[in-house]
C-alpha cells in the first residue's frame, strides 16, 4: 500500500463529515474510520478533517497521539497486539512474544517493509481467563502457545 | 466459556421484563426505587446509584444524556465483556431504564476500542430494539422517545475515568475534568449526564424488574446486592463469578480453586495487593472494593516483576496533565527498577511509599489517585521479597 | 452587534469548565467559609484561589494564570476541604456551600512539596544559564518551600532539541513544567492554534503539528505564550550580541527607535509597580549605552497616522464619490505584525482590506536609511537600525523579505522590552535613577496621537484625531481629545463619529457617520474577520486590530509577568503622558510637516510614501505542509 492519494482523502473526509457531522464530538468517530481505511491518519488527512471541523490541526494531532489505536505513522494489514498485562504476563506472554517476532521478524513496535504486519504490545484486551491473549485487528486470538502463534501467522501469510 | 455460579440474580429465567415495567412507574419512582436499593456504583468508586440519578433528574437542562461506561480497561477485569455478549437485554434495556429515569433522550455507550469485534453484535441487538419498539420514539407505546448510539474507544485506559470519558467523547484527549461542577449538572456538551458502568445497568435492571427488597437482601450494609467477579492468574477456574458482597478473600479462592496461593491483587492494576495472612477480609465497599477484578499469585511469582508491570501500565496509561501521576508513577517505576538492582535504600523506599500517599490524595482523577496503590501495597506486604536483591553489576555479583 | 455575544470556538476541554453556577438565586449572594480557622465572606461560586488571594492568604500556583482559561493540572495550589478524601485544586474549585478550608495544613504542605519535587525532577538546565533566572515562577517555588535537594533525583542530559527556527520565539521542551499555559494561550486565548499537549502519560509533551519546527507551522510571532510561560520554556530571541558588536564598532551609526508601550513597561524590569512612565530616563540610558541615535518611534506613528488616515480618506472618496466597487471597506490597520501574519494565514482572501500602510517601527526604518541618511551624509549601509518593541513578532516584521524598499533592511534588529532591560543592566545602569533627558532631532517631537499607539484603540483615536479635522477643519467632539468609546479593555469595541459642516472638498461625506471597531486579541481579530465575512461589517469604515491582549502594552515582547490588573496600568501611564503633552494630534507634529515639505513631497499617500511606506501581503493560508 502507498501513501494515499489527497483526493481520495478529501472525498473519504467529506464523506465522514456527513455522515456523523461536524461537530467536535465527531472527532473520533471519523478518525477511527480513516483509520481503519488507510491504515494511519496522515498529516494530509489530520489538517483536511481540522479544517472541516473547524478546529486546529495540532489539536487533531494532539488527539492522535494521545490514543494507541490511532497512528500517524502508516501501519500493517494485520496489525498484531500482544496483551503484556499482568495476567497475559502470568500465563506465558513472553514465549508468545518471542515466537511472534521470530516469525514476523520483527521488533515490537515495528511494521514490515511489505505493510502486511505490525507488531505492538497493548495493555489488556479482558480476556485475562485465557492468556496469553492478543488482538489482530478486531479478532480476538486466546490461549495462545508458541505453536499456536506459529499457525495464526502461517494463514495470514 | 465464563463461569457463572449458580444463583438466580443473573437467571435468565428470573430477569423479568423491567422495561415495561419502568416505563409504567414515573421517573421519580425509579430513581427512588434504585436509591432504595443501596445499589451503589460497580466500576469500582460505587458511589449510590440512585443519588446520581436523583441529581440528575432534578438538574433542569431541555437536554441530557446516559452513557454507559464499556470502557472495561482494568486489567484482569472482562465481566462487561461477558455481560455485554451474554446478558445484552440487560444492560442495553438499564440503559433505556436510566434515561427514562432521569428523562435523557440519548444515550452512548463508550465501547473500548479492544472490544470492537462487539460492535457489530451490539449495533444489531439495538437495531432489534428499535424494531421491537424498545428504543426509539414512543419506546412500548409511551411518549418516551430514547436511542442509544455506539462509540468506540481507541485504546486509553484513562478513559475509563468518567470526566475523561466525556471528555473523549466531545473529540478530544482522554483528560480528566475539574469537579466540581460534576457530570450530573455538566456532563457531555454541558448538559446533565450519568456515567455508569455496565454492571451498574444491569443491576439497575435487575433491581426495577425484581424490586428494591429482594435486592438489597444480598451484600453487607454498605454494599448491596451481588458483584460480578473477574478472576484470572494463578487458579483451577478462571472466569466470571457471581458473588454477594462481603464475600471474604478465602471464600473466593476456594471457590475459584487457587491453591499455593502467594497473593491476591483486588481491584485491578489500581487496587490492593493481599496477602496470605489478609485473607480473611472480604469485598465490599467497606473493606476492600473493586470494580470486579482479583488476580491471583501463587508462591512463585516475583512480586517484584507485578509490581513493575502494573507501574509500567500507569506510565503509560496516565493521561499526563497533572504532575502527581505524569511524574509520580515515572518515579514509582524507577524505584521498582532500584529495587531490581538491589540498589534502593530502604530510607528511599520510604521516601516513595510517601511519595505515593501524595499522589493518593493530591492526583486529579482516581486514575492518578489509586495508581500507587500496588506500589505501597506490594511494598509494606512483600517488603522482605522486595529488598532482598543484591546489588548487581554487568555480570551480576 | 452580535459580535460580542459571538461564541468562542476555542475548545471547551481547553478552556475547561468555568465555573457555572446553575442555580440562580445564588448568583450574586455571598457565602460564608472559614480558612484556616477563621471567618470570611465570599461571592457565591468564587474558587478557594480567588478567595485566599482576595482575603490575603497566600496560595501558591503554577498552571493558573488570570488570564487563562482552568486547568487544575499542576496541582500546586491544593487545599484541604473538610469532609474531602483527596486535596483540592484551590483554582479550580468553586466555594457554592459553606465549606472549611486549610491551606497550609501538613497534607497539604507534605503534598506540595512532593509535586515541587518531582516537578525539580524532571526540569532540565541551570537556573544561572537561563533567562528566566530570577523571574521564574518554578525557582520562586522551590525557595518558597524551601527545596535544598533533588528528593527523587534529577535529569542529568536534555532531551530535547532546542527549537530555534523561528525569527521570534524559542522553545526549549527541557525546561518544559507542562502547566498548558501556552497551550491555553495559544488555542484558547488568540485562537493561533500552534501548540498543543501530544502524545499521553510520561511521555506527554507540548509540541506543534507534526512535531515540525515552530517556522514551519502557522505562528504569527504574538508571543503572548512566552508571556504566560512560568519558567524558561518560552523565550524570546535575543539580537542582543549583535547589537552590542554593532554598537562597538565604530564604523557603524547605530540607531534605535523605541515604541510608545516601552516606557510604560520597562520600570518593572527595575522594580517598580506597573504604570510608572519612564521616558525621559530610558533615552539617558539608552545614550549611555552607546547608541548613536535614540529616536521615538512615535514619530513614525505620526507618519503612519498621516498615510493610514489619509488612506483611509481615499477609499472613502473612491466608493462614495467615484462608486468604485472595488474598494474594500473597512479598512483594517495594518501595526500590529503578530495580526499582519494572522489574517495572512486565517484570512488570505481578505488581504485587499488591509491599509498597505507599514507599521511604524517599518516606515521609521525606512526613513531613516533614507532622508535620515541623506541628512547626515551616513552611507546607509553603514547604519544599523535597532527597533525596541514590546513585541516579538516584529523580530519576524523586520526580517520580511518585502522591508526594504531603500536597498537596505529598514530595520536590522528587534529587540523586547525584555532584552533592552537587560542590555541596560549589563551596562551597570540602574535606570529608575537616571536623570531623565530627550529624544534626538530631527526626529525629537512627537504627538500625544503617536503616544498612544500603544494601547487598543490608539490608532484609532489618533487616526480618528486627525482624519476629522483634515475633513472638517475642527477638532473632534471629545472633551480633551479623549475619544472615549475607543478606550477600555473590551475585546471588541466599536462607536462612530459624525463629520458635519466639512470642507468644501468633502462635501460628499457631509453628515457621513464614519463607523469604527476595534479589536485586540486575535481571537477578538477572529469574530470581527467572521463578522465581516458574514456581511455585519458592511458599513463599517475603519477597523483597528492589534494581535496582543490590551495592544502593545500586552505584547508578547514586554516584561513578566501580565495580567489584566497590570494592563490597565500601563495603558493608563501612556493616557496621562499623552494628556500632558503639548502637540497631541499627528499632523500637527512640525517634524511630520518637515518631512512631508523636504522628503515625501507628494504628500501622504504619494508616489515617494508609497515605495517606502507601504508594502504588500503574502496569502500564506493554514495549509502546512
Amino acid at each position: 500500500m502507498i501513501v494515499p492519494d489527497n483526493n481520495v482523502i478529501v472525498n473519504e473526509v467529506e464523506k465522514l463529515i456527513e455522515k456523523y457531522g461536524s461537530g467536535r464530538e465527531n472527532l473520533l468517530p471519523v478518525l477511527q474510520d480513516i483509520q481503519r481505511k488507510f491504515g494511519f491518519i496522515s498529516d494530509f488527512a489530520m489538517q483536511e478533517i481540522a479544517h472541516k471541523m473547524n478546529i486546529h490541526p495540532v489539536e487533531v494531532y494532539g488527539v492522535v497521539t494521545f490514543y494507541s489505536f490511532l497512528s500517524t505513522e502508516p501501519k500493517g494489514k494485520y496489525i498484531i497486539r500482544l496483551c503484556k498485562t499482568i495476567s497475559c504476563d502470568l500465563a506465558g506472554k513472553d514465549a508468545v512474544a518471542n515466537t511472534l517476532q521470530r516469525e514476523l521478524g520483527l521488533k515490537f513496535g515495528e511494521t514490515s517493509s511489505d505493510r502486511k504486519f505490525t507488531l505492538e504490545y497493548c495493555h489488556c484486551i479482558g480476556m485475562c481467563d485465557q492468556g496469553p491473549a492478543m488482538l489482530i485487528n478486531e479478532q480476538v486470538y486466546t490461549k495462545l502457545t508458541p505453536s499456536k502463534v506459529i499457525e495464526i501467522i502461517e494463514n495470514l501469510k | 466459556m465464563p463461569i457463572i455460579n449458580d444463583t438466580v440474580f443473573f437467571d435468565e429465567r428470573a430477569h423479568g421484563e423491567a422495561l415495561e415495567k419502568a416505563l409504567k412507574m414515573t421517573p421519580q419512582e425509579v430513581v427512588l426505587e434504585v436509591r432504595e436499593s443501596g445499589l451503589r456504583g460497580r466500576g469500582g468508586a460505587g458511589f449510590p446509584t440512585g443519588t446520581k440519578w436523583m441529581l440528575a433528574l432534578t438538574a433542569k437542562s431541555d437536554k441530557k444524556f446516559v452513557v454507559c461506561n464499556a470502557d472495561e480497561g482494568e486489567p484482569g477485569t472482562f465481566k462487561d465483556r461477558v455481560l455485554l455478549s451474554e446478558y445484552t437485554k440487560l444492560v442495553l434495556e438499564g440503559i433505556v431504564i436510566g434515561g427514562y429515569a432521569i428523562q435523557a433522550q440519548k444515550g452512548f455507550i463508550y465501547l473500548r476500542g479492544e472490544y470492537a469485534y462487539l460492535y457489530e453484535y451490539l449495533n444489531d441487538y439495538l437495531e432489534r430494539m428499535r424494531k421491537e419498539k424498545r428504543l426509539g420514539k414512543n419506546i412500548l407505546g409511551t411518549n418516551f422517545d430514547f436511542d442509544i448510539e455506539i462509540r468506540l474507544g481507541s485504546g486509553a485506559y484513562v478513559c475509563g475515568e468518567e470526566t475523561a470519558l466525556i471528555e473523549s467523547l466531545e473529540g478530544h484527549r482522554g483528560e480528566a475534568r475539574n469537579r466540581p461542577p460534576f457530570p450530573v449538572n455538566t456532563g457531555y456538551l454541558g448538559y446533565p449526564t450519568i456515567v455508569n458502568n455496565v454492571e451498574t445497568f444491569a443491576c439497575a435492571y435487575i433491581v426495577i424488574s425484581k424490586g428494591a427488597q429482594w435486592f438489597s437482601k444480598y451484600g453487607t450494609e454498605k454494599s448491596k446486592g451481588m458483584k460480578l467477579i473477574s478472576v484470572s492468574g494463578d487458579c483451577k477456574k478462571p472466569g466470571v463469578y457471581e458473588v454477594p458482597f462481603g464475600i471474604k478473600v478465602k471464600e473466593l479462592l476456594e471457590l475459584v480453586g487457587a491453591e499455593d496461593t502467594k497473593a491476591v491483587q483486588i481491584g485491578g492494576a489500581s487496587g490492593i495487593c493481599v496477602p496470605m495472612s489478609e485473607i480473611d477480609r472480604n469485598i465490599s465497599f467497606e473493606d476492600i472494593p473493586t470494580g470486579g477484578s482479583v488476580i491471583i499469585f501463587n508462591q512463585n511469582r516475583n512480586m517484584l516483576e507485578v509490581l513493575k508491570n502494573f507501574m509500567e501500565f500507569f506510565v503509560e496509561e496516565s493521561c499526563g496533565q497533572c504532575t502527581p501521576c505524569r511524574i509520580g508513577n515515572k518515579k514509582l517505576l524507577e524505584g521498582v527498577e532500584l529495587l531490581e538492582e538491589g540498589k534502593c535504600s530502604h530510607k528511599y523506599l520510604n521516601e516513595l511509599i510517601e511519595l505515593g500517599k501524595t499522589m493518593q490524595i493530591a492526583s486529579k482523577c482516581g486514575l492518578g489517585q489509586s495508581s500507587p496503590n500496588p506500589f505501597i501495597s506490594i511494598v509494606t506486604n512483600f517488603k522482605d521479597e522486595i529488598m532482598s536483591n543484591s546489588i548487581r553489576g554487568k555480570n551480576g555479583y | 452587534m452580535a459580535i460580542n455575544a459571538m461564541q468562542n470556538r476555542a475548545p471547551v476541554a481547553q478552556k475547561p469548565h468555568k465555573v457555572e453556577i446553575k442555580a440562580d438565586a445564588d448568583v450574586g449572594a455571598y457565602i460564608d467559609v472559614e480558612i484556616n480557622g477563621k471567618g470570611y465572606t465570599v461571592p457565591f461560586g468564587m474558587t478557594i484561589l480567588e478567595a485566599c488571594r482576595n482575603n490575603n492568604i497566600h496560595i501558591p500556583s503554577l498552571c493558573y494564570h488570570e488570564d487563562l482559561c482552568l486547568a487544575g493540572a499542576c496541582r500546586v495550589c491544593v487545599v484541604e476541604v473538610e469532609g474531602m478524601r483527596t486535596l483540592q485544586a484551590s483554582c479550580a474549585y468553586p466555594i457554592t456551600n459553606k465549606i472549611k478550608i486549610w491551606t497550609t495544613s501538613e497534607r497539604v504542605r507534605k503534598a506540595r512539596r512532593h509535586i515541587l519535587d518531582l516537578l525539580l525532577s524532571e526540569h532540565y538546565g541551570e537556573c544561572y544559564s537561563c533567562v528566566r533566572n530570577n523571574n521564574c515562577e518554578l525557582q520562586r517555588l522551590a525557595k518558597e518551600y524551601g527545596v535544598d535537594f533533588y528528593r527523587f533525583g534529577h535529569i542529568k542530559e536534555p532531551r530535547y532539541e532546542v527549537d530555534r527556527s523561528s525569527y521570534a520565539i524559542v522553545r526549549d521542551m527541557d525546561k518544559c513544567v507542562l502547566c498548558k499555559r501556552c497551550v491555553r494561550t495559544c488555542i484558547d486565548l488568540q485562537e493561533v492554534g500552534v501548540l498543543e499537549a501530544t502524545r499521553r502519560g510520561y511521555s506527554t509533551l507540548i509540541s506543534t503539528f507534526m512535531d515540525k519546527p515552530i517556522l514551519d507551522v502557522i505562528c504569527i510571532n504574538c508571543g503572548q505564550c512566552i508571556n504566560r510561560c512560568p519558567t524558561g520554556a518560552l523565550r524570546a530571541k535575543d539580537p542582543s550580541d549583535e547589537i552590542w558588536k554593532a554598537i562597538d564598532d565604530p564604523t557603524k551609526h547605530v540607531v534605535i527607535q523605541t515604541a510608545p508601550s516601552i516606557r510604560a513597561a520597562i520600570g518593572e524590569e527595575f522594580g517598580l509597580p506597573p504604570g510608572h512612565s519612564m521616558t525621559g530616563q530610558m533615552v539617558t540610558a539608552l545614550r549611555m549605552i552607546g547608541f548613536d541615535r535614540v529616536f521615538d518611534t512615535n514619530f513614525a506613528a505620526d507618519l503612519t497616522i498621516m498615510e493610514e488616515g489619509t488612506e483611509l480618506l481615499l477609499r472613502l472618496k473612491r466608493k462614495y464619490l467615484f462608486g468604485d466597487p472595488e474598494v474594500k471597506l473597512p479598512q483594517f490597520t495594518s501595526c500590529s505584525p503578530g495580526w499582519i501574519k494572522f489574517i495572512e494565514h486565517y484570512y488570505p482572501e481578505h488581504l485587499d482590506y488591509l491599509s498597505t500602510c507599514k507599521s511604524p517601527q517599518q516606515m521609521f526604518g525606512a526613513i531613516i536609511k533614507t532622508f535620515y541618511a541623506q541628512e547626515m551624509q551616513i552611507d546607509p549601509a553603514n547604519i544599523v537600525t535597532v527597533a525596541v518593541m514590546p513585541c516579538t513578532a516584529k523580530k519576524f516584521e523586520c526580517n520580511r523579505p518585502e522591508m526594504n524598499a531603500s536597498g537596505y533592511k529598514d530595520i536590522d534588529y528587534g529587540l523586547t522590552t525584555r532584552e533592552l532591560a537587560q542590555m541596560i543592566k549589563e551596562a551597570g545602569i540602574y535606570l529608575p535613577e537616571l536623570p531623565k533627558s530627550y529624544f534626538d532631532e530631527p526626529f525629537g517631537n512627537a504627538s500625544g496621537a503617536g503616544l498612544i499607539f500603544g494601547a487598543t484603540g490608539g490608532v484609532m483615536e489618533a487616526a480618528l484625531r486627525t482624519v476629522y479635522e483634515i475633513v472638517t477643519g475642527r477638532e473632534v467632539p471629545f472633551e480633551n481629545l479623549d475619544i472615549t468609546p475607543c478606550r477600555g479593555m473590551d475585546g471588541v469595541r466599536q462607536g462612530s463619529v459624525i463629520l458635519t459642516d466639512v470642507k468644501d472638498e468633502w462635501r460628499f461625506l457631509e453628515g457621513f457617520e464614519v463607523k469604527f471597531m476595534i479589536a485586540h486579541g486575535t481571537s477578538n481579530a477572529r469574530k470581527v474577520m467572521e463578522a465581516l465575512i458574514h456581511g455585519e461589517l458592511d458599513d463599517y469604515h475603519f477597523v483597528e486590530i492589534m494581535a496582543c491582549p490590551g495592544g502593545c502594552i500586552g505584547g508578547g515582547g514586554q516584561p513578566i509577568p501580565t495580567s489584566p490588573e497590570i494592563r490597565r496600568k500601563r495603558a493608563e501611564a501612556i493616557y496621562n503622558e499623552d494628556k500632558e503633552l503639548p502637540i497631541r494630534k499627528s499632523h500637527e507634529n512640525p517634524h511630520i510637516k518637515y518631512i512631508y515639505e523636504k522628503f515625501l513631497v507628494d504628500g501622504p499617500c504619494g508616489h515617494i510614501s508609497h515605495k517606502l511606506l507601504h508594502t504588500h501581503y503574502v496569502k500564506r493560508g493554514k495549509f502546512i505542509v
